[in-house]
């Protein structure tokens, strides 16, 4: 199953790292993303973080669908 | 960043979006008369379209076709069979995600054979199995290897794991699934006519938005990598209803916050180091080639299937139709089974067991709105 909740990098070890999800903290391997830094948000699969979230990308989805919606709100309001 | 990360569930942003993906539903089916038509190709997909309602909302304007995305669920009979008479075995421990314990073999369950006294054990985390090993050195100590892309390069760790520790009594008796071979199988049979594919997006994770190429270049289909979250999923399949508007295929990346253009390469050295393409079989489709990957053959003292014979008889036959909910062929619902016979409390067929399986979700979610 793939878990969409990203978890935030609380403390880092030299393969391994201890993520904070909701409150709810466990330690996953971090092999696949040696680049990891705390404070770093990572997707987890199966206890090892596979990819970190990029902040502008996130924020330009963000954007993009807050566009999509004054889009159809303003086609909604005519 | 989280207040920005949990904008994917907010009401205010998710109700527009639905308005606007049937806006542009509305639009298609003025330009083609008929509704698009889509597949989502991971059970993880399958699952959320359900759990938020958004299938359900999108219902009458756009046909969401749940595809072979959920590992346990493609799995083949005789595969199913093989391990839980695998796990029948003497002096054995079977490490294994906890989808596969319910999943019905042709007389038993794992977790039948859990019951009788066999050692089973569920682990979130598979590398966790090494672990087991080294704690039982008098056992041998197999793990079910299931799975997409995205789980096979955990398999390698735990690979790599048991060579650094010299651990000799742990294996992975493997039976994984590629996604691309899946997709051309679909396609090359054309047995469902589709507008596009919502595309995994942690499977993606690992493979690249660059991968899917082959879809628009030479099937002339196009795909949108989706994230998992209402407004991802949404978003995802306005681009794709977008996209067939202009008649021209495309691939397109949704999710570009965790999705790369090539995919993780440190993944990617791992499977090179330890994998190689192999022949698998699929439930309702049969042996596709090169659709799976195996250990190499220097790593034979980890791979199960080389170090233990298990004998399975002809598998049982029901009237699942679990195989043709795989393909896209029929919904769950067109199942005559489903919901009588067959229910998450006595599944017949893995759809029905697995968290990510069409008949789960469609059962716990749907089944009073179709």
């Amino acid at each position: 199953m793939c878990v969409g909740v990203p978890a935030k990098v609380v403390k880092k070890m030299e393969y391994s790292a201890v993520v904070d999800v909701m409150g709810s903290q466990t330690t996953v391997g971090t092999i696949f993303v040696p680049e990891v830094e705390i404070g770093n948000y990572v997707i987890v699969h199966a206890g090892q973080a596979m990819s970190i979230v990029d902040e502008t990308y996130a924020r330009q989805s963000v954007e993009e669908w807050r566009r999509l919606v004054d889009a159809r709100n303003a086609e909604t309001v005519e | 960043m989280l207040e920005m990360l949990k904008q994917s569930n907010n009401p205010e942003i998710c109700k527009p979006l639905v308005e606007a993906v049937i806006a542009k539903s509305k639009e298609f089916q003025k330009k083609f008369g008929r509704k698009p038509a889509f597949m989502e190709v991971c059970g993880s997909h399958t699952m959320s379209l359900a759990r938020t309602g958004v299938k359900q909302c999108l219902k009458e304007d756009v046909n969401l076709i749940s595809g072979p995305g959920c590992p346990v669920c493609v799995t083949d009979q005789r595969s199913i069979d093989a391990m839980v008479a695998l796990a029948e075995g003497e002096n054995r421990i079977i490490c294994t995600f906890g989808d596969m314990m319910r999943v019905p073999g042709s007389n038993k369950t794992l977790l039948d054979a859990k019951i009788a006294g066999k050692d089973i054990r569920v682990l979130y985390s598979p590398v966790d199995t090494v672990k087991v090993a080294e704690e039982n050195p008098d056992k041998e100590v197999i793990f079910l290897g299931v799975g997409f892309e995205t789980t096979i390069p955990i398999l390698t760790l735990m690979v790599g794991e048991a060579e650094k520790r010299g651990i000799k009594n742990f294996s992975i008796w493997m039976t994984t699934k590629l996604v691309e071979p899946v997709l051309r199988y679909l396609l090359d049979a054309g047995e469902v006519n589709l507008d596009g594919f919502l595309l995994p997006g942690h499977v993606s994770i690992v493979l690249g938005e660059n991968s899917y190429k082959y879809l628009e270049d030479e099937y002339n289909i196009s795909g949108v990598i989706t994230g998992f979250e209402t407004a991802e999923l949404l978003s995802g399949i306005y681009k794709l209803i977008d996209i067939a508007l202009t008649g021209r295929a495309a691939i397109e990346n949704n999710h570009p916050a965790v999705v790369s253009k090539t995919g993780n390469r440190v993944i990617h050295k791992w499977i090179d180091q330890y994998l190689t393409e192999c022949d698998e079989a699929w439930r309702g489709i049969g042996v596709i080639p090169k659709s799976g990957l195996d250990l190499k053959p220097e790593y034979d003292q980890f791979n199960a299937k080389k170090r233990f014979t298990v004998e399975i008889e002809e598998p049982r036959k029901t009237k699942c139709r679990c195989g043709e909910v795989i393909r896209g062929l029929i919904s769950p619902s067109e199942c005559q089974l489903f919901g009588k016979a067959c229910h998450p409390m006595n599944p017949i067929g893995p759809c029905m067991v697995s968290a990510e399986g069409s008949c789960a979700a469609f059962y716990q979610y749907m089944r009073e709105s179709y």
